[in-house]
């Protein structure tokens, strides 16, 4: 295949040379048992040990804070149901808080623990995609004992208002999660600042492995297992440590914080020239999300009168991956319920096309990529019955 | 399940887009489940043979894709003939679809019988 522009940096990200070049020697020569008494065991275990310290250090968190684990979705189901399995019989702290527009490994698993019997809020969000911080005091009762929102948002890029929100926990003494998946290598992530007592980290966002991430407790919080099984993470999550996604997400994160501020400098020019050609070139279009309160990496834009998978389609026979919240290239048929969140509004999650860029962008790709796009879209629009609608009508 | 090279084909080279001159049948549903559109433009003559017939459709490759085989099945066929194109049809001739692609199949095929069965009611036809 010829050179292909991947905006789909959100989803996932390619793993990166220094990462490939940290953990060849444990895929080649050592392959010892990080737990073994002997040299095999005690070189992964050194390794392992280093890359806990990375990631603790990326987070300013201690290395004994540091869980490593499958992915954040684990991650997340082990803050909601260990807090939940936890409680036991007790119920007295059987709600929980969160935010309409989470991730579905926080979004289903809170919904999943209301048919066990809990009760859980949804923080609406403002047309921006926003939340408003007098929601979430007016919604904390008596029986509160959770607050679990993201960092960033995976759809739109919103850095939501984590350390405000930590600091309104801790006054009313509750536990608060937050999931800063989207967050690493875009924004600093410092788990003291935020006041968290739990933080979810997939490698896979920041130029890691697939199928790794951690989990940060703060020291004294206890979360019931999910698992049981070996002694091994402290006896918090058993099973033999996938040895070469955990060295691999240390060297990442090491790498992704070191570089964090020229490369959030570099990309956020990209993607405002993205956006601004977007915008200025191509009628009828929209930025979903805020532009003031974003991420670097990501623009969400809305596509008026054409079909987001059309769209998607039509830029991957171009070289061009991107992604899109329409229902149609959903398996279940649904709209994102983030963008659906912004404004109850479906068309709008139709339409809306997901750019997220990362450190391989270049300005040729934002170029080219716009210049598809607009014959792409004047294309799909040419044989949209809503377009067509649109313009023999005298509303615009 | 991908796309077949075929649905790819028609989704990519969309046949008949747009709307004909003086169309005498037109059909447009939408579908609830994802708020997508088609409409379909014929021009049958008087021995009711789809003289020409075109599209318009807001929605995913696949509904694009069958918009475009369903109105190259029946262009020049007789209305009755084209009745018998059923969803089904469609997929088989793109060479299967995805299977939660197969209500978009629908939508085309629904359309075109919707205009022929309102053109046959319009000038009291069985
Ligand atoms: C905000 C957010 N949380 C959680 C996850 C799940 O991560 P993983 O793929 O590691 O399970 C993702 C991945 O898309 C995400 O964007
Ligand atoms: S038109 Fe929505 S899935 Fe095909």
């Amino acid at each position: 295949m010829t050179h292909r522009i991947y905006f789909d940096n959100s989803a996932t990200t390619p793993v990166r040379k220094e990462v490939v070049d940290e953990i060849m020697p444990f895929l080649t020569e050592l392959g010892g048992n990080p737990s073994s008494r002997h040299y095999e065991g005690r070189v992964v275990r050194t390794a392992v040990e280093a890359a806990r310290a990375k990631v603790a250090a990326a987070l300013n968190a201690d290395p004994a804070e540091i869980y490593f684990n499958s992915c954040a979705s684990e991650g997340n189901n082990t803050v909601l149901r260990g807090y939940m399995l936890g409680l036991g019989k007790n119920t007295k702290k059987n709600h929980i808080i969160t935010t309409a527009v989470e991730h579905p490994s926080i979004f289903n698993t809170a919904a999943a623990l209301e048919k066990e019997g809990f009760e859980v809020t949804y923080l609406p969000v403002d047309g921006k995609g926003n939340l408003n911080l007098d929601d979430l005091r007016k919604a904390i009762k008596e029986n509160t004992g959770l607050i679990s929102t993201m960092f960033v948002n995976n759809e739109i890029g919103n850095i939501y208002p984590v350390e405000e929100i930590g600091k309104i926990a801790r006054e009313h003494n509750i536990l608060f999660h937050v999931d800063a998946v989207q967050a690493v290598g875009k924004i600093p992530v410092d788990v003291k600042k935020i006041g968290c007592d739990f933080l979810t980290v997939s490698a896979h966002k920041f130029y890691g492995l697939k199928g790794v991430g951690s989990l940060f407790v703060k020291r004294g919080r206890v979360l019931k297992n999910l698992l049981t099984g070996g002694h091994q993470e402290k006896g918090k999550r058993p099973g033999t440590e996938n040895v070469v996604g955990i060295i691999g997400m240390g060297k990442a994160i090491e790498l992704a914080v070191a570089e964090l501020d020229e490369e959030a400098k570099r990309v956020a020019a990209l993607r405002d020239h993205l956006e601004q050609r977007v915008l200025a070139e191509i009628p009828y279009t929209r930025v979903v999300g805020d532009p003031s309160h974003r991420v670097p990496t990501l623009s969400n834009i809305s596509f008026r009168f054409v079909e987001g998978e059309g769209i998607l389609l039509k830029l991957d026979t171009e070289g061009i991956a991107v992604s899109t919240g329409s229902a149609c290239s959903s398996s279940d048929l649904k709209a994102s319920h983030v963008i659906t969140a912004l404004n109850g509004d479906p068309e709008e999650a139709h339409s809306s096309i997901r750019f997220s860029l990362g450190k391989h962008s270049t300005l040729e790709d934002v170029d080219y990529t716009v210049d598809t796009l607009k014959s792409t879209i004047s294309l799909l629009r040419s044989f949209s019955p809503i377009y067509d609608e649109f313009v023999n009508s005298d509303k615009h | 399940m991908n796309y077949t090279e075929k649905v790819m084909d028609h989704f990519l080279h969309p046949r008949n887009v747009g709307k004909i001159e003086n169309p005498n049948a037109i059909g447009k549903v939408g579908n609830p489940a994802c708020g997508d559109i088609i409409e379909i433009f014929l021009r049958i003559n008087p021995e009711g043979i789809i003289e020409d017939i075109s599209f318009e459709t807001f929605g995913c490759g696949a509904a694009i894709a069958t918009s475009s085989m369903t109105t190259e099945m029946v262009k020049g066929k007789h209305i009755d003939e084209a009745l018998k194109v059923t969803r089904d049809i469609v997929a088989e001739e793109l060479g299967g679809l995805p299977a939660e692609k197969m209500h978009c199949s629908n939508l085309a095929s629904e359309a075109l019988h919707k205009a022929i069965n309102e053109y046959k009611a319009k000038y009291g036809l069985k």
